[in-house]
Order: structure tokens, then sequence, then C-alpha cells
């Protein structure tokens, strides 16, 4: 449990700049949910039974939550391991890279669950949630942000720079959002494409919280929620690997 | 019993060894200098000894444990200064001093009670509330020596722990760490500055190409290695008094146009120049600094 003090590390930064950070982080998925969600959803009558707005609600969720995650274990990590050498003075301590890894990754799921929750709680407060299992949705943010800060903590021990960032941000995480069932239903993808989104991460958040949203369980739940835990620990266990090679040197 | 002992040191990188086999014995409550030009493998000694890399060879204990099986357990009572700061520059001074002692799981309330001693060590006291970037370079230093000290280290670490400083803030230093040295903890500290090694450390290493060449005290070491005495002359036709001096001294050396003579006794050299040449000459004590050019040469180290 040492991690809990890089946690709290980076959590007592946060505080300092509470009202900065809550805005950017929640400005943009909130014009964005109900630009969309009221501007297109007026086009259209319904989708899967949902109204466009609440549809779309559990796909900007998801996707605020894999952002945040994404935002806060790439940038923000690289510039507290790289720029300020805040890890190596951490390792001066009681602690080793796995301490650090662990607490980065905490740290940026628990940040990343606050986007999700918040926008949940403007889902709720803006009546588009049928009923109360919408609480199912809170644990399920964490997991997708759990998921998107540990495969985001790999490329923060992995770069050598700021602009291998970009790369992944948008070779691999705006096309996913794109299949991922985010902005329309993943049956109107070709096959192949459908199958890509289904081998990542977004998806399966989304498959969870939209039910929860419309008021059902989701189905073969358990296949969800066994992705977002095989990306989150995979990606623990790769961060770890890559991040004692890399303070090895 | 000894703080800091290694023996056969070892580590590579990429096919280049930059250890090459180094034992160490640092006893309790000494002063510790290791020497060595740049590139000499100094810090990655020192990050050997801390259990933050592995050697390919060798072992170490520090304060008791095996490095690095335990190295955790050694760290939680060790201080270290590293040679470039790197204090959080998100927090305030005192702030600092709370989140670092935090990752050794001490208790809010007992950092707390730490602080007022501690930022009266660095010389800040009173700015407790000041933001990184408003400190001096000095005062980021002390601020960094103090903080190595949140958790009470029984032996602190420091690589270059003046390099950069002026003479003001450098002397500050020099006492708290003489100060430290009276409380009886135990300093490793890396340096080229000689004048520093001289004054601070009981005992040292010099090192050159990742091996120590040489060991003791700083008087030993000058006593051993070289004669006491030292001109540097230059000026007009120095070539050729060069000539003259090398029959009356044992060693004579050139860096420049400046001429290097060491000797036991120098009084009959000295009778040369005042012959009323237009050389201009230094007489002085052999120093630390003249045994470290001799063990590692006057080339420049990039």
């Amino acid at each position: 449990m040492r991690w809990v003090s890089v946690w709290r590390r980076n959590m007592l930064v946060w505080r300092k700049l509470f009202a900065a950070a809550v805005l950017t982080n929640l400005a943009d998925p909130l014009i964005m949910l109900f630009g969309l969600g009221y501007g297109l959803g007026a086009l259209l009558p319904s989708v899967e039974g949902m109204s466009y707005i609440a549809f779309f609600a559990a796909g900007q969720l998801c996707t605020a939550t894999m952002f945040t995650a994404s935002f806060e274990s790439m940038f923000s990590g690289f510039s507290r391991m790289h720029g300020q050498k805040t890890w190596d003075a951490i390792l001066y301590a009681p602690l080793v890279i796995d301490d650090i890894v662990a607490g980065e990754i905490m740290w940026a799921a628990s940040k990343a669950w606050l986007t999700g929750s918040t926008i949940l709680g403007v889902v709720v407060v803006f009546g588009l949630a049928a009923s109360p299992l919408v609480v199912l949705a809170l644990p399920a943010a964490f997991l997708v942000g759990l998921a998107f800060s540990a495969v985001g903590l790999i490329m923060t021990v992995l770069a050598r720079g700021w602009d291998f960032f970009s790369y992944y941000m948008t070779l691999l995480m705006t096309p996913m959002m794109m299949i991922s069932g985010v902005f329309f239903p993943v049956e109107r993808l070709p096959a192949p494409l459908a199958a890509v989104a289904q081998a990542l991460p977004l998806y399966h958040g989304v498959e969870i919280v939209r039910p929860l949203i419309a008021g059902r369980l989701p189905e073969q739940a358990l296949v969800h929620v066994a992705v977002l835990v095989g990306y989150a620990a995979a990606g623990y266990a790769a961060a770890i690997y890559f991040a004692r090679k890399r303070f090895s040197e | 019993m000894s703080a800091l002992a290694a023996r056969g040191l070892r580590k590579s990188y990429g096919g280049t060894e930059v250890v090459s086999g180094i034992d160490l014995e640092v006893a309790s409550g000494e002063c510790f200098g290791l020497l060595g030009p740049n590139g000499a493998g100094k810090t990655t000694t020192l990050r050997l000894c801390l259990g933050l890399i592995t050697p390919d060879a060798g072992e170490i204990e520090l304060l008791g444990e095996p490095v690095p099986r335990r190295a955790r357990e050694a760290r939680a009572r060790v201080g270290v200064v590293p040679q470039f700061d790197n204090l959080d520059p998100d927090f305030t001074v005192a702030e600092n001093l709370i989140v670092f002692g935090r990752y050794f799981g001490m208790a809010a309330a007992d950092i707390q009670a730490r602080i007022p001693a501690l930022l009266e060590f660095a010389g800040l006291s009173g700015r407790g509330d000041a933001k990184i970037n408003t400190l001096s370079g000095g005062m980021k230093r002390r601020l960094t020596l103090a903080r190595a000290l949140v958790n009470d280290p029984q032996i602190v670490f420091m690589d270059e722990p003046t390099t950069g400083l002026d003479p003001q803030a450098r002397h500050l230093i020099w006492e708290r760490m003489r100060r430290l040295t009276q409380e009886g903890k135990t300093l490793v500290l890396t340096t080229h500055f000689m004048e520093e090694a001289e004054r601070l450390c009981q005992r040292l290493a010099i090192m050159d190409h990742g091996r120590i060449i040489a060991e003791g005290s700083p008087r030993a070491l000058i006593a051993q290695h070289i004669e006491p005495q030292v001109l540097e002359v230059h000026g007009p036709g120095y070539e050729a008094w060069m000539a003259q001096a090398r029959s009356l001294a044992p060693r004579v050396e050139r860096a420049g146009d400046t001429v290097f003579v060491y000797a036991d006794d120098v009084a009959p050299i000295l009778k040369t120049l005042a012959a009323g040449e237009e050389l201009a000459y230094l007489h002085r004590q052999a120093s630390l600094e003249d045994v470290f050019l001799k063990l590692t040469g006057r080339d420049l180290r990039d």
C-alpha cells in the first residue's frame, strides 16, 4: 500500500488546482453531450429505443472517462516522470518503481472516475436515466478509467518525448471513439470494424453503461467487465515491466 | 560498524563498463568523499549503493542491509541529495517536506513536528509557504538538503552538493554538513571541488575510469602522492627556464604556458627565479588538487 503516498501527492496538487482541473475535465464533455445530444437528437426520433441524448450519454460518459484517464497518465504522468523528475525523488524513499506505477495508475483512474461520475450526475439530474440501476455505472466508470490509465502509463514509461503521445491519441484513441458505439450503434459498422471495436476497451465500457442508463442490466456483463479488467491488469504489468527497464538505466 | 561497505562492484551500460570493480568502506559517523573527474563513475557508484540500480557483480551492505535485495529497508534510514534539484514545483516549501515525509510512511503529526527545525536548518524559517520557483539556487539546495533529513536518516548521500552555488551559498552548505557530522550522521558525498573534499572529508577516494585509484585522508593523500612544495611559473622565456628547473626538481609539468614545479625543497629553484628574469611565479603548499591532477591527468574530460 506504499503507492498511496504517490496517489496522495497527485491528489494534493489536484486540490490546489481544483477549479481549473474540474472546468477543463468537465466543460468539454458536457458541451459535447448537450450540443450533440439535443442538436443531433432533434433529427433522430430514437436510437435503440432511447432518446438520442440518453443513447449518446453512455458513450460520452465513457469517452470523457477515457480521455481524463489518458491525459492524466500520459501528459501529467510524463511531466512528473520526465520534466520534474518527481519519480526520481520518490525513489530515494523506501518506494520502488512498482509503487509509483501503481500510484499513478490509481490516481489517473480516480480522476477519470470523478469525470465519469459527474457526467453520470448530470445525466440523472436531467432525467436521462430510467432507473436506480444507473448507480452501477459508477464502478463501471472506474473500471474504464483503470483500463485507460494502465494503458496510458505504458505509453508514458516508453515515451522519449511529448510527440509520442500524439500518435497514440490520433492513431488509436480517435478511431476507437468512432467505432465503439459512442455516437451510433456498432451494428451500423461493417463486420470487421465491429470486430476491432470488440477487441478494444471503450466498446465494453459503453456496452455496460448504456443499458444501465436505459434501466436494464447489461447482457454479457461478465465478458465486458473481464475485458476491462484484462486491459487494466495487462497494462499494469506491462507498465511495470517497461518502467523497471527505464529506471534501471 | 561500517555504515556502507561495497566489494567488487561492477556496472556496465551498453558494453561500456562504468564501474569496474570498486571496494568501499565508510565508517559510521564519518564524512567520506568520492572524487573524480566528470564521467569517472561517481554518480553510478552512489546509485548502486542506494539500490536504485543493480550491480552486474559485487556486494553492497548499507546500514547492515544487503543492497539491492533489502534496499527499501535501508533507504528508510537514508537521506539523498541529488546532483540536480528535483523539488516538487507544484508545492510550497513546507508541502515539499510533508509530501516527502509521507513517502517514508511518516504520520502527518510527526512530519509537522519536524518542519520548524528542518526550515531552520535550511535557513528558510518563516518561508514555509513560499513557492519553489521564488527560491534562489542556494535556497533550493538547502531545501533539498532539509528534505533529505525529513526521515532523520543515519546516513546522507550527497551528489555534488555545492555545484553551481556562489561562495556564500557554498559556505553555508558546508557549515550545515559539518553540523550533520557533529550530530553523528554519516555523510557520503561526491564532488570535483578539491577544496570541498579537503575541508569536509575525513577520508576520500579518488575515482577515475570506474576504478578507485587512491584512498585515504586528505593529508595522507597529499603526503603520499605529491611533493609538499609547489611553484607555478609563467611569463616570457618560461620554456628555457623549464629546462633549468628540470635539473633541480623531481617533477616539472607544463599546462599551457604555465610550469608547475613540485619539490620537497624549492629554495634552490627560487634562486633561479630571483636572478631577475621576467617570470611571474606563485609559491604554495601542495594541495589535494595537485594530487588529483597528478593521478587523473590534466586532460579535459567532457
